[in-house]
């Protein structure tokens, strides 16, 4: 059972649609935290540490936007792990009694904005190894593509098994009514549950990853509310408690195994933090977008040997109503929404969860992981677990 | 038509311009530090495995395997639009460093683990180190 309690998430709001439908990104974020204080019951100038990663500009943009004056103001901007990361950090620095109230936002509209994150390409340069690769046309799903293509000459993971984490998040995503809408909204011609053959017969984008083995495109956004442990009993929800955070690294070297990702570095440094073991852990958020990345965490968090993913995902073993862990229960970034960094929604559902609010609700559920993956797993990465337990643990 | 060319790597960043003229002259090059012995790749003004600042610069034959790859088939580019479906690969290059290139070759002819070699696109301003299939 955990150990330390460091701070609670006592606030949660996710934006419900998956076309923001002229809203900016901005105004999705301040939506949000809106509706995330009220949830907790805190009032707008309660906040005393902003935490953003970047995706509306510096983060000055964010605070003079929002009209806070914050005594913590942090802009880890690491891809889609970045809230994961802000977790930790929110939860260190109000267990040290540095500030009070934290807030999380996130807010995007890539669907609207037509942009082709996973297959564009075309974008300037910013570093001397991406600098590297520009010639050579990898896309972000070829990245991942050469991971899962790696796993597959090792391990002998077959399509069939990546497959297992589409269908699961699909089969959650059709229990929670605002992803379907989603689906619908987005265009996705048959909203239904989908089948192992569907996604191994579907074309391919990147080999061997097929389009359903694939996050799809929405926007969306979300804010979450952390507080210092004094103040958690006393609010609207029950509390969730952060109980072990910790974050890593990881990029292509001379000699480095890439269907290791650095979840192996900080998935055991956080269990160990909150005391705990992946076989407790009841939901496990794992980002999700792709089949490949989720697999590849499963092993490296220790919920199964290195290797063992593909036969560890068989027979439907993720869904709600099955054994633990159970996978992204909201349908996931494959199945409900993912407008690029989808890190705050994997807090998110954890939150809901704990307190027993799911659509897909896991009975009991004491213990989550909410585990960000950021960048590009086959070249950089970067990667956070937050251990999660619910209120009365 | 120039959005229709490969996309070229930036000409003038002051870590990776010299790989970039030395292909010019068909050379594909890396570095070894002076101080670990490790080998760095792409190159730097320092080594990231001990901060040395004595980096001694090397020329690769250019034999290497394939560690893994991938077939592009969707790309919003123009030019790799029109190059579909195309092969990306991370190449273990002999002397023990990985780079990501392009295997020229039908998709359904590369594997894990094939031996592949360097050969160049020449776009003028540059070379492309790209490999082909041996086996
Ligand atoms: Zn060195």
């Amino acid at each position: 059972m955990p150990r330390d309690r460091l701070a609670a998430i006592a606030g949660i709001y996710e934006f419900p649609r998956r076309i923001a439908g002229g809203l900016s990104a901005l105004q999705i974020k301040a939506l949000s935290a809106a509706r995330a204080l009220e949830d907790a019951g805190l009032g707008w100038q309660d906040v005393d540490a902003l935490y953003d990663a970047g995706e509306t500009g510096a983060g000055l943009t964010l605070t003079q936007y929002l009209g806070l004056h914050p005594r913590i103001l942090d802009t880890t901007g690491v891809g889609g792990a970045s809230f994961e990361f802000h977790a930790g950090h929110a939860a260190r620095a109000l267990a040290a009694g540095r500030a009070r109230v934290a807030l999380l936002t996130y807010g995007s509209t890539a669907r609207s904005d037509a942009r082709a994150i996973g297959t564009g390409g075309g974008r300037a340069p910013t570093a001397p190894a991406t600098g590297m690769e520009v010639p050579f046309g990898l896309t972000l799903v070829g990245s991942y593509a050469l991971v899962a293509r790696r796993h597959m000459h090792q391990y002998g993971t077959r399509p069939e098994q990546l497959a297992e984490i589409a269908v699961t998040t699909r089969a959650h995503a059709m229990r929670n009514p605002e992803a379907v809408q989603g689906l619908h909204d987005i265009g996705i011609r048959e909203v239904r549950e989908i089948t192992i053959d569907d996604v191994i017969s579907a074309r391919l984008i990147a080999d061997p990853l097929r389009l359903y083995d694939c996050c799809i495109i929405s926007d969306g956004g979300g804010a979450v509310v952390i507080v210092a442990p004094e103040l958690a009993r006393d609010l609207r929800q029950p509390p969730v408690w952060i109980v072990g955070a910790a974050e890593a690294v990881g990029y292509t070297e001379n000699d480095n195994d890439i269907t290791t990702t650095a979840a192996r570095d900080c998935g055991p440094r956080a269990f160990a933090e909150a005391g705990v073991r992946p076989d407790e852990i009841d939901v496990a958020m794992i980002y999700d977008s792709f089949t490949i990345t989720v697999l590849t965490i499963l092993e490296d968090l220790g919920f199964c040997a290195k290797g063992e993913g593909g036969p560890f995902v068989e027979g439907g073993r993720l869904r709600f109503d099955r054994g633990r862990p159970a996978l992204n229960t909201d349908g996931g970034g494959l199945s409900s929404n993912h407008p690029g960094m989808r890190g705050i929604f994997l807090l998110i559902e954890a939150t809901r969860q704990l307190r027993g609010q799911s659509c897909s609700q896991v009975p009991g559920a004491r213990l989550a992981i909410a585990h960000g993956n950021g960048g590009q797993l086959g070249t950089r990465h970067a990667a956070g677990t937050v251990v999660l337990a619910a209120g009365g643990t | 038509m120039s959005d229709e060319q490969r996309p070229l790597p930036p000409l003038t960043d002051p870590d990776t311009r010299a790989f970039w003229k030395a292909t010019r002259a068909g050379r594909l090059i890396y570095q070894v530090c002076q101080r670990c012995g490790r080998l760095v790749f792409h190159p730097r003004l320092h080594c990231p495995y001990c901060g040395g600042l004595e980096l001694e610069t090397k020329e690769s034959a250019g034999a290497g395997t394939v560690y893994s790859y991938t077939v592009i088939r969707q790309h919003g580019h123009p030019f790799f639009g029109a190059r579909l479906p195309y092969v990306v690969a991370l190449i273990d290059v002999d002397e023990g460093f990985r780079m990501l290139s392009e295997v020229v070759a039908p998709p359904e002819a590369v594997r894990v683990g094939q031996r592949v070699r360097l050969d160049w696109e020449d776009l003028g301003q540059v070379k492309i180190p790209v490999f082909r299939a041996l086996d």
